[in-house]
C-alpha cells in the first residue's frame, strides 16, 4: 500500500526541492545575468540583479576577438569522439564483465578505478613527450584518445551496472532460441540497457565537454576547445567579470541546451536499474 | 592534357610550395591584461609591414600560462615562440638556457632607453632575454575627498604611521568605508609580493647572506604584527580572499580610502566608465618606515622566445615590434596616449603629450626608480627581485607561507604561530634544495 502524503508535507518537499535547485543553479543564472551587464555594473555592491541597462556589448566584444566557432567545434569533436570511441570498447568489456564474470573481474573492476585516483598532473610529462614524438601536440586526435582513455572507467562502470540488472535468463532464452553473440548484444542487451547506455554517453559528454586540465595543456591553437576559451578571459590585473561572464555563457549554452533536452533520459537512465 | 596546361599546373604547384615555406607563424602566448589584449588587436599593423609572419594568440590565464610555457620549454615541445613572462622568470630562465638571449632587436629598438632597473632585471650575464612589454612599481591610492574629510593631507612619500593614522580616520564601518583595503588572497604573486616588498621597508629579508631564512627575526614580527592590525581594524571583512582584482572592485565602487598596489592600477581607478571615484583619487609613493627602503616592488610583463621556438628570427622581428617606442606612438595614435604600456622606456615620461594624459606617470616613474632588485631590503641579500626571491623554489614556497599569513588574517592563527611555521617551512625547504 502506497504510503498517504499529507499536503502540507508536499509542500514542504516541494518547496525545498525548488530551494535547493534555484541555489546549485544560481551561479549559472548569476553568469548569465553578469553578461548582460557593463564592466562597471557587474562590480556594483549591492548587486544588481534585474534592474540594469542590459547590454549586448560583452558578446560583441567576445565574438570580435576570439574565434568562438572554432573553439566549439573542437569541443563537440572532442566530447563526441572520446565519447563514441569510449561506447565502442566499453560496451564489449561490460558485457563480459557482467555476463561472464571470472575471478577477477572484480579486481580488473577496482583496478580500472583506481586510474581515476592517480592525480592528472601525474602523468602530464610523460604524456607529452608520447604526444612530441608522435607529433600529436596540439591535435583534437591525441585529446579524443586521452580524453577517451580518462572517461573510459566511467563508462565502463556505469555500463557494467546497468547490464548487471539485466537478469541473465532473457539472454539465456535468446541464446537458446538460437540468437548469436552479435544478435544478442545488439537485439537483446542494447534496446533493454537503452536508457542506461544514453545516459552514460550523456554524463560522459558532459564529463569530455567540461575537461579543463588535459584541454588546456595540451593545446594552443588547433585543438583548443571551449575551456580553452573561458580561460583566456580571466585576467590577473583587469576587471572584465562582464567579457569573462559571457564567454562562460557562450561556452556552457550548447552543453545546457543539451542536458535540458535530454534531462529525461538522464534522469531516468541515472536513478532506474534496466528493469526497475 | 596538353603540355602547357601541365606546366602551369607544376608552375602553380611549385608557387604555392614556395609561398606556403615563405610564410612563417609565431605563437604567442599571453595573458588576459588590458595592453596584451590591446597589442591583440593592433597585430594587423605588424603583419601589414612582414606579410610573410602570420600571428596566432594564445591567451591563458596566468598560472596556467606559466605551467603551460614550462612544461613546454622542459619537454621541449615547441609550441610557442613569444612568451609572456615576469621578472621572476627571466632571470631564473635565462640563466638555465630556456630563453633566446636578445641582444639584437636591431637598431631602432634603442636598448639604452628602457628604464635601468627594468633592463636590469631582466638581464643575465649581460645579455638581455626578455623584453619589457610595461613594467609597474606599487604605490598608494588614495580618495582625495575622505581626506580632506579627515583633516588630513597626504605626503607625497608617507610613513607606514601616517598610513595607519589615516587609515583610522577614513574608516567608517557603518557606511562600507575601510580605510585601508591590501592584498590578502595567499599566492607568492598576492599576498606574499605584497608582503615582501613592505618587509623590506621595515628592515625585514627573506634570507640572509647565507640563505638562512629571517621570519624569527624582529623585522618580520614587526611588518606581520603591523599589517595584521591595520587590517584588522581598518580594511574590510574578508580581505584573506582579496587579491588585485577583489581590492579593485573595492575601491572602484568606494570602499577603499587607499589602496597601496600596482601602479597599473592608477588607470583603471581614473577611468571615468568603470570607476566611481574617478574623479578623486590621489597617487603618493608606497610607505616607508624611515629605514631607507619604501614597500614597492617592481615587475615587468615582458616577452621573450624559448629556446625551443623553431622560429626564433620571426619572433624577434615581433618582439622588436611590440616593444619599440614605435609601437608606443601607435597605441597613442589609435586609443590615446593615457593606454599606452606604461613603465618601460624613459622618453615615455619625457613626453609631454603623455605625461598631460597620465596624472599618474610622474609617481609611477618615482615609484619604479626607487625600487632596486639587486638590493631590496635594508640589508644585503643574496638575491635579487624585491617582492620575490629569484630562485626555483621562491613560487611554492611563497605560496606555502602565503597560506599561513592569509590564515593569520582570516583570524586562524597568531602572527607568533604564522611566522614560526613559516620559519620551520622555509628552513626546511631551503636546505632540501641544498641552499
Amino acid at each position: 500500500m502506497a504510503r498517504a502524503v499529507t499536503t502540507q508535507r508536499k509542500i514542504v518537499f516541494t518547496a525545498l526541492a525548488w530551494g535547493i535547485g534555484l541555489m546549485i543553479f544560481f551561479p549559472i543564472l548569476w553568469t548569465i545575468l553578469t553578461s548582460f551587464k557593463t564592466e562597471a555594473t557587474a562590480i556594483a555592491d549591492p548587486p544588481v540583479f534585474f534592474n540594469f541597462d542590459w547590454t549586448l556589448e560583452n558578446y560583441q566584444v567576445v565574438q570580435e576577438r576570439s574565434d568562438y566557432m572554432r573553439y566549439l567545434w573542437n569541443s563537440v569533436a572532442l566530447a563526441l569522439g572520446s565519447t563514441f570511441l569510449g561506447i565502442l570498447i566499453a560496451v564489449p568489456a561490460a558485457w563480459s564483465m557482467a555476463f561472464v564474470p571470472t575471478r577477477r573481474t572484480k579486481n580488473v573492476l577496482l583496478w580500472m578505478l583506481s586510474t581515476k585516483m592517480l592525480p592528472a598532473v601525474g602523468v602530464l610529462y610523460p604524456i607529452r613527450l608520447i604526444l612530441i614524438q608522435l607529433g600529436l601536440l596540439d591535435s583534437k586526435i591525441a585529446l579524443i584518445f586521452i580524453l577517451m582513455l580518462i572517461n573510459l572507467p566511467i563508462i565502463i562502470w556505469m555500463l557494467y551496472t546497468y547490464f548487471r540488472e539485466i537478469p541473465g535468463e532473457i539472454l539465456e532464452a535468446a541464446r537458446m532460441d538460437g540468437a548469436t553473440l552479435k544478435d544478442e548484444i545488439l537485439y537483446v542487451l542494447t534496446p533493454m540497457a537503452i536508457p542506461g547506455i544514453a545516459s552514460t554517453v550523456l554524463l560522459n559528454i558532459i564529463l569530455a565537454w567540461n575537461e579543463a586540465f588535459w584541454t588546456l595543456t595540451l593545446t594552443t591553437v588547433n585543438a583548443a576547445p571551449l575551456t580553452a576559451f573561458i580561460a583566456s578571459y580571466s585576467s590577473p590585473e583587469g576587471l572584465f567579470y562582464a567579457k569573462l561572464s559571457a564567454a562562460s555563457t557562450m561556452a556552457i549554452a550548447p552543453i545546457l541546451i543539451m542536458g535540458w533536452f535530454s534531462q529525461k533520459q538522464l534522469v531516468r537512465g541515472l536513478t532506474f536499474g534496466a528493469v526497475k | 592534357m596538353t603540355d602547357t596546361l601541365r606546366a602551369l599546373m607544376g608552375a602553380t604547384a611549385l608557387t604555392a610550395v614556395a609561398l606556403a615555406a615563405q610564410a612563417e607563424t609565431i605563437t604567442i602566448a599571453t595573458v588576459n591584461n588590458g595592453d596584451m589584449i590591446r597589442m591583440q588587436g593592433l597585430t594587423s599593423h605588424f603583419t601589414d609591414m612582414h606579410p610573410d609572419i602570420t600571428v596566432e594568440w594564445v591567451t591563458l590565464e596566468e598560472n596556467v600560462l606559466r605551467q603551460n610555457v614550462t612544461t613546454d620549454i622542459a619537454t621541449g615541445g615547441g609550441q610557442y615562440d613569444v612568451i609572456t613572462i615576469g621578472t621572476y622568470e627571466v632571470p631564473i630562465w635565462g640563466a638555465n638556457g630556456w630563453l633566446v638571449p636578445l641582444d639584437d632587436l636591431g637598431a631602432d629598438y634603442n636598448i639604452d632607453d628602457l628604464l635601468p632597473a627594468v633592463r636590469g632585471g631582466l638581464t643575465v650575464d649581460g645579455h638581455l632575454y626578455a623584453s619589457p612589454f610595461y613594467g609597474e612599481s606599487s604605490m598608494v591610492m588614495y580618495r582625495t575627498d575622505l581626506m580632506e574629510a579627515a583633516g588630513l593631507e597626504m605626503p607625497e612619500a608617507p610613513t607606514w604611521e601616517f598610513i595607519r593614522e589615516a587609515a583610522a580616520a577614513m574608516t567608517d564601518r557603518d557606511n562600507e568605508v575601510y580605510g585601508i583595503c591590501l592584498r590578502g588572497k595567499a599566492g607568492w604573486g598576492e599576498n606574499m609580493a605584497f608582503l615582501s616588498a613592505m618587509a623590506n621597508s621595515f628592515g625585514a629579508r627573506w634570507f640572509d647572506m647565507d640563505w638562512r631564512p629571517q621570519f624569527d627575526t624582529e623585522a618580520w614580527s614587526n611588518t606581520l604584527t603591523f599589517y595584521l592590525d591595520l587590517m584588522t581594524n581598518y580594511g574590510p571583512p574578508g580581505a584573506s580572499n582579496n587579491g588585485f582584482n577583489e581590492n579593485l572592485a573595492l575601491f572602484q565602487t568606494g570602499k577603499c580610502g587607499m589602496w597601496i598596489d600596482a601602479t597599473v592600477a592608477a588607470s583603471f581607478v581614473t577611468n571615468p566608465t568603470d570607476s566611481q571615484v574617478a574623479e578623486n583619487v590621489g597617487f603618493a609613493l608606497a610607505p616607508d618606515n624611515g629605514l631607507g627602503r619604501r614597500g614597492n616592488w617592481l615587475w615587468a610583463w615582458s616577452l621573450g622566445i624559448p629556446a625551443s621556438s623553431d622560429a626564433q628570427e620571426a619572433a624577434k622581428t615581433f618582439i622588436a615590434w611590440a616593444t619599440s617606442s614605435a609601437y608606443t606612438e601607435l597605441v597613442a595614435a589609435e586609443e590615446g596616449w593615457a593606454n599606452v604600456p606604461p613603465g618601460t622606456r624613459t622618453s615615455l615620461y619625457q613626453n609631454e603629450e603623455y605625461l598631460a594624459a597620465a596624472p599618474f606617470a610622474e609617481m609611477t616613474l618615482r615609484s619604479m626608480e626607487s625600487a632596486d632588485p639587486t638590493s631590496p631590503s635594508v640589508d644585503p641579500v643574496p638575491y635579487t627581485g624585491v617582492q620575490f626571491v629569484a630562485i626555483p623554489e621562491f613560487a611554492g614556497l611563497a605560496t606555502e607561507v602565503g597560506q599561513l599569513f592569509s590564515a593569520a588574517l582570516a583570524g586562524q592563527m597568531s602572527a607568533e604561530d604564522a611566522l614560526s611555521q613559516a620559519q620551520e617551512l622555509a628552513t626546511e625547504e631551503m636546505e632540501a634544495a641544498g641552499y
